[in-house]
């Protein structure tokens, strides 16, 4: 008999999708097919529409009135790269918090050497950064700030709005990494003073890997932006200079028009749905595995520990196990699939208390059900009882 | 009746040119720019000629890119 399966991997990548999400990438394989924004036959002219109007939903979902500034990538580390990489010269200076993702990090790591200056400012142990510290950390050469608006290891929301009034007093670019929150939470640019977004499509937007990108507001001069990199765009053919105008200037080569085909589903499905019902619904989710959790004896949970406070993503530790032991009985003896470890968050982890041994994630989606949460709980209750 | 071309500077604004036709009921087709006019591998927006400059506004109100218009040749 086959073993059901309890899939707790969702921070990572969303799954199941759901149905509209294969069907239509599998409407765009059998009866599409062709290269968008490149020749003017009906069928690349089809394609070029499936992308338009994802990149239309993007900029509704988000807040934004232009959609020629939604660009497109291969996930939230290359619109952050090309935001990053794209603005920020040596001498300048960023401000960062210590719950990024090695996404934000590694490419500031790198710039660092190249003369970009850095402060990464401490967050709580929960995973909060103030809005305070921010203000103190400004200095003359401030060019930007960038933030994990969701934790990956945690799932700690920051205070967007707040930080996003600060750095517009300052006039520094406020850049979001809404990589986990995308989806998740509603989001508008206008709102919270975003002015760049990183988004990834595989999370909570529900559609395939290969898809997600940058969303530019208008405070960013698109004049500044330096694309990295560039290439055929379907525009301008006769030039050999590349594009200035968007969102070709940060669109080279064929675009994943049939991942975007199943962003487009999942993008859909959300708006739908309705986000503030996909957000109660996680919440209760959330509020039904935290509870669980903190009454179990030998289970420790870091984070803000409050559904109100975090998104769908829970990590926790089990006294005297190892994350990968408990990752690995998870697995094998109860058909729950989730992620242990660092999380590519070592700074997240020094954050919480919890480097370099790490956590066990469960990552939930919209798509999960209590039952498997009450499940999960008694997984987690055997094992740190030495059952099973 | 006289047709004639708008060309834009990518797929993207041709797209939103499109939407708004269609919005606004004013009849249209996206075609492959004609190689007189362009040496652009890309689509271009034909709309009955009459309509042009009511179609340039439409655009020009909602920020769409134009790159330039142009009367077919009657066949």
């Amino acid at each position: 008999m086959e073993k059901k399966i309890i899939y707790f991997d969702n921070a990572a990548t969303s799954y199941p999708k759901p149905e509209e999400v294969t069907e239509a990438m599998v409407h765009f394989s059998k009866e599409i097919g062709a290269s968008p924004g490149r020749s003017g036959h009906r069928l690349a002219v089809e394609a070029g529409r499936i992308v338009f109007e994802a990149r239309e939903r993007i900029s509704q979902l988000f807040g934004i009135k232009d959609s020629s500034r939604v660009v497109f990538g291969l996930n939230a580390t290359e619109g952050i790269n090309q935001g990053l990489k794209g603005l920020l010269r040596p001498g300048d200076h960023v401000i960062t918090s210590s719950m990024e993702h090695n996404s934000v990090m590694r490419p500031l790591r790198a710039m660092m050497n190249e003369g970009l200056e850095v402060s990464i400012l401490p967050c709580t142990r929960e995973g909060f950064l103030a809005p305070s510290g921010v203000k103190k950390a400004f200095r003359k050469n401030t060019k930007m700030v960038v933030l994990n608006h969701a934790s990956n290891v945690v799932g700690s929301l920051q205070p967007l709005a707040e930080i996003g009034e600060v750095c517009r007093r300052q006039g520094v670019l406020f850049f979001v990494d809404a990589a986990q929150s995308a989806g998740a939470v509603p989001i508008d640019m206008e709102r919270e003073k975003i002015d760049l977004l990183a988004f990834t499509g595989h999370k909570a937007l529900f559609g395939p890997q290969g898809t997600g990108g940058l969303v530019l507001g208008e405070r960013v001069d698109e004049k500044e932006l330096v694309p990295v990199k560039r290439g055929g765009t379907g525009s301008r053919s006769e030039q050999e200079e590349h594009p200035d105008f968007l969102p070709d200037l940060c669109e080279s080569g064929t675009p994943n028009a049939v991942g975007l085909a199943g962003l487009l589903a999942g993008l859909e499905f959300v708006m739908k749905v309705g986000i503030e019902k996909i957000r109660r619904h996680e919440k209760r989710l959330t509020e039904r595995l935290l509870r669980g959790l903190l009454q179990t004896a030998g289970v420790t949970v870091y984070g803000p520990g409050t559904a109100e406070r975090q998104l769908a993503t829970v990590s926790f530790n089990i006294q005297g196990i190892a994350p990968s032991e408990v990752g690995l009985r998870l697995d094998e003896e109860f058909g729950i699939l989730c992620r242990v470890g660092l999380h590519c968050a070592p700074a997240a982890h020094r954050t919480l208390g919890t480097f370099p041994e790490g956590t066990v994630r469960f990552g939930l989606s919209y798509l999960n059900r209590e039952e498997e949460i009450d499940e999960a709980i008694q997984a987690v209750v055997r094992i740190a009882r030495g059952e099973a | 009746m006289p047709q004639g071309v708008i060309l834009f500077p990518s797929i993207h604004f041709a797209l939103r040119a499109e939407k708004l036709m269609k919005q606004k009921g004013i009849p249209h087709k996206l075609i492959p720019v004609p190689r007189h006019l362009s040496s652009d591998c890309g689509v271009c927006l034909r709309i009955p000629w009459e309509k042009k400059e009511e179609a340039l506004v439409i655009l020009a109100e909602a920020g769409v890119k134009v790159d330039s218009s142009h009367p077919l040749p009657e066949r």
